[in-house]
């Protein structure tokens, strides 16, 4: 178990450093001359030199980036080009927005892809044909698409929730909740799908194995079996699958946030990508990048948990 | 059991159908190719055959319906909306190109180089691909947009670059068993070098698994590629685009609805498109592996009319009746019968032995007494009686009621017949609860200690607690048979108990039934294809051949004086029995 974390934990170091080198490189990479842009057509000479030195653009790339890392782990990620606000107060006030969306949507997607992937698994032969259906659509329907065809109906036809905007659960829980609602479904659906496919598959190849039989034998009810033994031998994949299906969720995330118009970090970071602010694009990816982490040591843990071969070592 | 079902591996005597005749059997595979070629025919042809060029404005006919001038319609700028949507379609197709070719090249080659080399090639590629499929790709993208000023196209080899990580590891795993399969080791000795082996030998085994995984990233590429251009990144207007023209369809929404489903509907249609292709090339793929006549997961047999099986058994007074009984299994050539109108009774308190080699039908015959056959087997003819009560072809209901209760199973491997996921005790507490007389908390848990102490397991409070990996072969058998006992069966079928044990342990196990035997006055059937197990605990025995029962009687008699010549080659071939009797 301790093993399992400290090889995600050293794995992430790595990660960090590519993340971070990749948007650093890409930074450096962009035409024209940080310092003269920041300061317009105007400066005089001096200004010029003097904004170089500070950024440090007169060094080589290697000791900016040194000093970039530094300034990241003392948590300084920055300065927003346009609006002057630091980058780590642009994600802190941001990332409760997108927490609460890409949170609900994995809760969804795993109770109600689990129920459907056992339900396909245990009834038969129509229920599985359903179970595709529903997944390739779930799959196929772009969600931008999804989303707006679910805004349409629920919130401009029949107006049961807000079309866009967000309020924050300490202002209103309920209206926190409606304005997530739709948001959470368009982007919960084809993480359904997925999860579905992937509990009904592990359930099929559960069921067949021998101590399914012997508890079958020793006339343990259906529902016991299916529900307290198989799933749990099943939950190992599902946990991985939701895990990836969470990850997936923060990119879906930057689509469904623009579409109805959350102050997430995904509608700011195409904003941020429109407007050239690297050092928002940066600070959202490392961001990003550290979630993931989390995530994935998270899923260890868990997959540690629910197997006893581990656990017990 | 599954040998019974499976056919011999591929035989190769099947003529081998052409890649037109399988297509033919999978239209709806048919169907997508055809949809994704001639989308994409007409969006490359879309200089030729748009009827207007895409950013000619008609002010006068905005939102005009369809007509022959234009067949789509126009949009909220009078902008021709067939002739958009060609021309949108180039930079999305020609994305998910870039993208898809770099995810095949890439992961191909990290994934072949990583699972035939091994070592230190699969030391430095394998966390590569670990981080690569940790990084937030669509971040990456999203500054690679930012810095490369909207270039969709250095977005989507991006793209294809991270995701062939993914691929990579799929290639990798399959390319470890490919490179254990005789023609490589051939190959390998006829002195080819690792980079032909690769390329001529290795590589066209993948290659039907690289073209599903290529169909089903397009699938995903196209939806990214669309999805980048619905917010406004990439192509920019007033050039067409596909996602561009759903977020224009979503200006106008309230009022024109339609237009969501025109430029939506065909990201669907091609997505849908790439998703049947993947899935049908991997069922090709699987049609080609899969060996001909071998079972598929089949529908359940529906027993036939035949003769109606009479209500009662013969004997009353016997334990279990069965008779005139075939159990069938649905295989792709039709039914094949693995247990032909088979004849027994046991009597109670008795130890019956059912004899015979592998695929013989024994382990068959014993589960389907519990009515634990797969589901394409079934009981075709006869009945088995548990005293006069029926046992085949009853209900799941019915049956919840003889499990446990009724007939106690005990089967082969100890080592997989108990869940992994909880302890000792609290599997033989549920059961107890289940069908054992025992109520509340403590009453079950004394029940659960009794039954493990029943079956000599020292320190019963101990083994509760345990999970199976924590035991022994041996006291995990003991424990089953714990678990078999707890509703007091008047039968046990014990289904080679002891062919996975040590021969000291397997001496305790046998041991075991026989003192439970005397002590419960129970039923046992021992099914086993070691005739040393049957001359030292059975009282009768039957051998079993080819679904058929060859020879029944006593032990004495099955030994002493065999009539069939298989019981006497059985009984020669097993030195020490034949030794002792003389033979």
């Amino acid at each position: 178990m301790l093993r399992i974390i400290t090889r995600r934990l050293l794995l992430s170091v790595p990660l960090i450093l590519v993340v971070s080198g990749i948007t650093f490189v890409l930074e450096s990479l962009v035409p024209g001359d940080p310092a003269r842009s920041l300061l317009g057509v105007n400066a005089t000479p001096q200004q010029y030199t003097a904004l170089r030195e500070t950024l440090h653009l007169n060094e080589p790339l290697i000791q900016q980036y040194w000093l970039y890392l530094g300034n990241v782990f003392r948590g300084n990620l920055g300065t927003s080009i346009f609006t002057d606000q630091p980058v780590s107060q642009v994600v802190a006030s941001r990332l409760p927005v997108t927490l609460s969306l890409v949170i609900g949507a994995t809760v969804i997607a795993a109770v109600v892809g689990t129920l459907l992937g056992v339900y396909s698994a245990t009834r038969g032969r129509l229920s599985r044909r359903v179970v595709d259906v529903v997944s390739l659509l779930g799959n196929a329907l772009p969600p931008f698409w999804v989303a707006l065809a679910l805004g349409t109906i629920f919130a401009v036809d029949l107006g049961w929730f807000p079309a866009t905007g967000y309020t924050s659960v300490s202002q209103s829980p309920q209206a926190w909740l409606s304005s997530l609602f739709l948001p959470v479904a368009a982007l919960s659906i084809g993480g359904v799908a997925l999860i579905a496919k992937v509990t009904r598959d592990a359930m099929l190849a559960t069921l067949q194995l021998d101590y399914i039989r012997t508890l079958r034998a020793c006339g343990v009810s259906p529902r016991s079996v299916i529900w307290r033994h198989a799933l749990r031998n099943s939950s190992l994949a599902l946990v991985t699958t939701i895990g990836l299906t969470m990850i997936s969720f923060f990119a879906g995330a930057v689509i469904i946030e623009n579409v109805f118009v959350l102050p997430g970090l995904g509608n700011i970071v195409v904003t941020a990508t429109n407007e050239h602010d690297i050092p928002v694009v940066q600070g959202i990816a490392l961001t990003f990048a550290i979630i993931v982490i989390v995530i994935n040591l998270l899923v260890d843990i868990a997959y540690g948990l629910l197997n006893p071969k581990v656990r017990t070592r | 059991m599954t040998a019974a079902v499976t056919a011999p591996p591929d035989s190769g005597k099947a003529p081998r159908t052409s890649v037109i005749a399988r297509l033919t059997r999978r239209p709806l595979l048919v169907a997508a190719l055809l949809v994704v070629l001639i989308v994409t025919a007409a969006v490359y042809a879309a200089p030729l055959i748009a009827p207007q060029p895409p950013l000619q404005q008609d002010i006068l006919s905005p939102f005009a319906g369809p007509s022959a001038a234009h067949p789509l319609g126009t949009d909220g700028l009078g902008r021709d909306i067939l002739s958009r949507l060609l021309y949108g379609g180039q930079p999305s197709l020609t994305g998910v190109a870039i993208a898809v070719g770099v995810f095949a090249v890439v992961g191909m080659v990290l994934g072949i180089l990583s699972g035939y080399l091994l070592g230190w090639a699969d030391r430095v590629i394998s966390p590569v691909l670990d981080i690569m499929l940790s990084v937030p790709g669509i971040i990456v993208i999203l500054a690679v947009l930012a810095v490369f000023n909207q270039n969709i196209y250095v977005a989507m080899l991006v793209l294809g670059l991270f995701a062939s990580a993914n691929l990579a590891r799929v290639i990798r795993s399959s390319c470890i068993a490919i490179r254990e399969e005789l023609f490589v080791d051939a190959a390998r000795v006829s002195g080819l070098g690792p980079g032909r082996i690769m390329t001529r030998h290795v590589f066209p085994g993948l290659a039907g698994l690289l073209l599903v995984q290529m169909s089903l990233f397009a699938g995903i590429a196209l939806g990214v590629q669309t999805g980048l251009g619905f917010l406004g990144l990439g192509t920019q207007p007033p050039q067409p685009s596909w996602g561009g023209m759903v977020s224009d369809a979503s200006q106008v929404i309230q009022q024109h609805a339609s237009f969501l489903f025109i430029a939506g509907g065909v990201i669907g249609v091609m997505t849908i498109a790439f998703g049947l292709i993947g899935d049908g090339l991997r069922d090709l793929e699987a049609d080609r592996r899969r060996m001909p006549g071998a079972a598929r997961p089949a529908t359940a047999v529906a027993p036939p009319g035949g003769q109606p099986a009479p209500v009662t058994p013969a004997d009353p007074s016997a334990l279990l009746t069965v008779r005139d009984y075939s159990i069938a299994f649905e295989a792709a050539d039709g039914l094949r019968t693995v247990v032909d109108s088979i004849t027994f009774t046991v009597l109670p308190g008795e130890v019956f032995g059912i004899v015979g080699e592998s695929g013989s039908g024994k382990t068959v015959t014993a589960l389907s007494l519990l009515g634990l056959l797969p589901d394409n087997g079934a009981v075709t003819t006869g009945s088995a009686w548990l005293g006069s009560q029926l046992l085949s072809r009853v209900s799941e209901r019915e049956l919840l009621k003889i499990r446990g209760h009724e007939i106690g199973l005990v089967s082969q491997e100890p080592m997989v017949a108990l869940d992994p996921h909880y302890t000792i005790g609290s599997q033989l507490c549920e059961v107890v609860r289940r069908v054992g007389d025992a109520q509340g908390r403590a009453a079950v848990r004394d029940r659960a200690l009794e039954l493990l102490a029943s079956v000599h397991l020292p320190r019963p409070d101990d083994v509760m607690r345990r999970y199976p990996h924590q035991l022994s072969g041996g006291m995990l058998q003991r424990a089953a048979i714990a678990l078999a006992l707890a509703g007091n069966p008047r039968l046990l079928v014990a289904d080679e108990p002891t062919t996975a044990l040590d021969v000291t342990v397997q001496s305790g196990i046998l041991d075991l039934l026989r003192s439970l035997r005397a002590k419960r006055d129970m039923g046992i059937i021992l099914v086993t294809h070691d005739l040393a197990v049957v001359a030292d605990i059975c009282d009768r025995a039957v051998v079993m051949r080819s679904g058929r029962i060859v020879e029944e009687g006593t032990v004495d008699e099955i030994f002493y004086a065999p009539k069939d010549p298989y019981t006497k080659s059985l009984i020669a071939s097993t030195p020490n029995i034949a030794r002792s009797i003389g033979a």
